[in-house]
C-alpha cells in the first residue's frame, strides 16, 4: 500500500509538472482575438488569410487564438483578466466598458482606425420559417396576434441591443418621434419573447434547432450563415422596410500587447481587416464591407434599405446604454418575464 | 446506489414484509423502469445515435480534430491534478473527523459539503472575484506575472472546489464505523502516528477510497458550469471537453458536438463499469462506505 501511494504522489507531481509546461507553452507569436458570438467562421477565415500574409511579409509564424461568447460577457472577461491582444466586439459600448473599467485600452480607441474602428458593418433582419407561414414582412407584423419572437438578452448580448434599437428606431420614426409610442411598441414586442438567450448564437439555435418562435431577430450575417448551415428548405430571410446600421468595432488592447510584445503584429492584424482581401472575406461571410470597391462587387447580396445610425438616432452608445439598458432603464421597465 | 443488491433471500423477505398486491409492485417497478428509460437511457442512446448519424468516417473525423484532442488532453490533465489533490485532502479531513475530537468538527463537516450545495457557476465566479484582474489578489498576481483565471490553473482550482467533497464524504462514514480501536492498539504496541496511518488506517479504507476517487474523477471530467466561468473559452487552449461540446454545437457542427459528447459519455461509462466491478468483487468491504 505504501508503494501504491508513493506512485500516486509521484503521478500527481508529474501531472503538476506537465501542467506547468502547458501554461508556459505559448508559441512565439500568438495573438488572442476575443470576439462576439456570430464571428467564429468569419475570423477562422480571416486568421488563415492573415497568418499567410504575415508569413509572406516577415517570415514569422503567427497563430491567432479565438474566444467567442456574448459581447458583454466577453468584455467582462477581458476586464477580469482574459489576456486579449485584440477585441472585436459587437458594439462600441462594450469596448468603452473595457476602457472605462480598466486601464487596458486607450480611451480614444475608436478614433484610431477608419470608419469608427468598424472594418465591416451589418444590420438587423428577420429569419422566418420556410414559406413565411405567418406572413411576416415588416416590424408591425411582429405584433400580430400569436407571433412569438426570438431575440437574445440585451443585457448580455450585443446583437440583442442592436435588435432592440432597430425596433425602437422604427417605431419612433413611424410615430413621428413619439417616445411613449416607441416604448409601447418595443414593450409589446418583448412580451412575445419566450426565451432570452445570452448570445446571438444561442438564439439562432433556439429558433432553428429547437424550433421555438415564429421569427428570429438577428444580424444579417448570422441569418445568412444559418440559412447556409441549416438549409434554405427550412428557413428564409425577411428584410424589413428599415433597420439600423450595426457597427461592430475592433480595438487593440494596449496593455496586453505591450505585455506580450505583440503590438506590431496586432496592429497589422487589425489593419489587415480593412484590406481588399479581408473585405472580400467579410462580404463572403455576409458582413457589409466598408471598402467601396468590394461593396460594389457584392452589391446584390446586401439589400438597400434605410439604415439609421446609433449616433444620429440615439446620440451614441453611452446615451443609448444609459437610457435603455442600464439597471432601471427602459428595457428593465418594459421586460416583465412571465406576463 | 442507495439500493442494496437484493439476493433471493432478501427478496423473499421483502415479499413477506409488504402487503401490496403483485399488481401494485409491478406498477411501481414499471414506473421506475420507464422513468429511467426516458430520463437516462434514451438520452444516452440519442447521444451515440447522433454522433454516428453521419457514419463512422464522419465520427472519426470529428473526434480526430486537433481542437478536440486538445480538449480531451486538457480534461484528463485537469482530472489528473484535481483528483490526487482531493485524495490527499479527503484522507486528511476524513482522518481528522473520524479519529479525533476537536472544536469546530461539525463546522468542518458542514464546510466539506459546501460545494454540493453551491451552484457551480458561483464556484467559478468566486475565483474570478479572488484572482481576476480586478479581484482581491489580481494586482499582486499581475505583479508576479502569475496567471490563474482564464488559464489551466483556474480550471484546476474550480474543478478541485467542485469535486472536493467526494473523497472525504466517502471516507468519513467508513472511518467512523471502523472506530479507533485498531489505531489505539497499534499505538499501544509502539507504532508511530505515521506508521499507524500507513499500515492500519489506509488499508482499512482502501476500497472506499478507490470508490471515492472514481466518483470524484467522473465529476471532474464532466464539470461544466464552474470551468465555463474561469475558462475564457480560448479554443485549442482552455476548452475542456464539456466546453468543447458547447462550442461545436454552437458552430452548427452537431455531429462533432455529439461525437465529443459520446467520448465524454464513454469515459463516464468506463468509470461506472469500474465502479460496478469493484462493487461486485468487493461488495462487502465497500458496503460500509456507502452508508450515508
Amino acid at each position: 500500500m505504501a508503494n501504491r501511494l508513493n506512485r500516486l504522489v509521484c503521478g500527481g507531481a508529474f501531472a503538476i509538472g506537465l501542467f506547468a509546461g502547458v501554461s508556459a507553452a505559448r508559441a512565439d507569436t500568438t495573438l488572442l482575438n476575443v470576439s462576439y458570438d456570430p464571428t467564429r467562421e468569419f475570423y477562422k477565415a480571416i486568421n488563415e488569410g492573415f497568418a499567410a500574409k504575415w508569413k509572406a511579409e516577415t517570415g514569422e509564424d503567427v497563430t491567432i487564438e479565438q474566444s467567442h461568447g456574448g459581447s458583454g460577457k466577453q468584455a467582462r472577461a477581458v476586464i477580469d483578466g482574459l489576456e486579449a491582444d485584440v477585441v472585436t466586439l459587437a458594439l462600441a459600448y462594450d469596448i468603452d466598458a473595457i476602457a472605462q473599467n480598466s486601464d487596458l485600452i486607450d480611451k480614444d480607441w475608436q478614433k484610431r482606425l477608419p470608419h469608427n474602428s468598424s472594418p465591416y458593418t451589418s444590420t438587423i433582419v428577420f429569419l422566418v420559417r420556410k414559406g413565411n407561414p405567418k406572413n411576416i414582412k415588416d416590424w408591425p407584423d411582429l405584433l400580430k396576434e400569436d407571433i412569438q419572437v426570438i431575440t437574445p438578452n440585451p443585457k448580455t448580448s450585443g446583437g440583442a441591443r442592436w435588435n432592440y434599437l432597430a425596433a425602437w428606431a422604427y417605431a419612433l420614426q413611424q410615430s413621428g418621434g413619439d417616445e411613449a409610442k416607441a416604448k409601447q411598441f418595443v414593450g409589446n414586442l418583448y412580451s412575445r419573447v419566450p426565451v432570452l438567450d445570452t448570445g446571438a448564437r444561442g438564439s439562432t439555435t433556439t429558433f432553428a434547432q429547437r424550433g421555438l418562435g415564429d421569427v428570429l431577430l438577428t444580424w444579417e450575417n448570422e441569418a445568412h450563415l444559418a440559412v447556409k448551415q441549416l438549409g434554405a428548405d427550412k428557413i428564409e430571410i425577411v428584410v424589413p422596410s428599415a433597420s439600423i446600421l450595426a457597427e461592430p468595432p475592433v480595438a487593440l488592447v494596449d496593455s496586453n500587447v505591450d505585455d506580450h510584445e505583440t503590438r506590431k503584429v496586432a496592429e497589422a492584424y487589425l489593419e489587415y481587416l480593412y484590406s481588399p482581401e479581408a473585405q472580400e472575406i467579410a462580404a463572403k461571410n455576409f458582413y457589409r464591407p466598408t471598402d467601396q470597391a468590394v461593396a460594389t462587387k457584392y452589391k446584390s447580396q446586401f439589400p438597400e434599405i434605410p439604415l439609421v445610425t446609433i449616433a444620429d438616432t440615439f446620440g451614441g452608445w453611452q446615451e443609448a446604454q444609459k437610457k435603455h439598458f442600464a439597471d432601471g432603464g427602459i428595457f428593465d421597465q418594459i421586460y416583465r418575464p412571465g406576463q | 446506489m442507495e439500493t442494496q443488491t437484493a439476493g433471493p433471500a432478501t427478496a423473499a423477505k421483502v415479499r413477506r414484509a409488504t402487503t401490496e398486491s403483485p399488481l401494485v409492485r409491478w406498477a411501481l417497478i414499471a414506473t421506475g423502469m420507464l422513468f429511467i428509460a426516458l430520463v437516462l437511457v434514451l438520452p444516452l442512446i440519442s447521444v451515440f445515435m447522433e454522433a454516428l448519424s453521419g457514419g463512422f468516417a464522419t465520427f472519426f473525423q470529428a473526434v480526430g480534430n486537433a481542437d478536440t484532442w486538445q480538449a480531451v488532453r486538457l480534461t484528463l490533465l485537469v482530472a489528473a491534478i484535481a483528483v490526487p489533490l482531493n485524495v490527499v485532502f479527503g484522507l486528511a479531513a476524513a482522518w481528522a473527523v473520524a479519529k479525533f475530537d476537536f472544536r469546530g468538527k461539525s463546522l468542518l463537516v458542514t464546510l466539506i459539503d459546501l460545494p454540493f450545495s453551491v451552484s457551480p457557476v458561483i464556484s467559478g465566479l468566486i475565483y474570478v472575484l479572488l484572482y481576476g484582474a480586478n479581484g482581491w489578489f489580481g494586482p499582486a498576481l499581475k505583479e508576479l506575472d502569475i496567471k490563474i483565471i482564464f488559464n489551466v490553473t483556474g480550471l484546476v482550482l474550480a474543478t478541485v472546489f467542485v469535486t472536493f467533497p467526494f473523497v472525504a464524504r466517502e471516507l468519513i462514514p467508513l472511518m467512523q464505523e471502523q472506530g479507533r480501536d485498531e489505531e489505539e492498539a497499534a499505538i499501544s504496541l509502539g507504532a508511530s502516528g505515521w506508521r499507524t496511518f500507513w499500515y492500519v488506517t489506509l488499508p482499512n479504507v482502501a476500497w472506499g477510497l478507490l470508490y471515492g476517487v472514481l466518483l470524484c474523477n467522473a465529476r471532474a471530467m464532466g464539470e461544466f458550469g464552474a470551468v465555463s466561468v474561469v475558462s475564457g473559452h480560448i479554443r485549442g487552449l482552455t476548452n475542456t471537453m464539456p466546453l468543447h461540446v458547447e462550442i461545436l454545437y454552437n458552430e452548427y457542427d452537431f455531429v462533432g458536438a455529439f461525437a465529443v459528447a459520446s467520448l465524454l459519455a464513454g469515459l463516464a461509462i468506463v468509470t461506472l463499469v469500474a465502479k460496478s466491478l469493484l462493487e461486485w468483487r468487493y461488495g462487502d468491504r465497500l458496503a460500509g462506505g456507502r452508508k450515508h
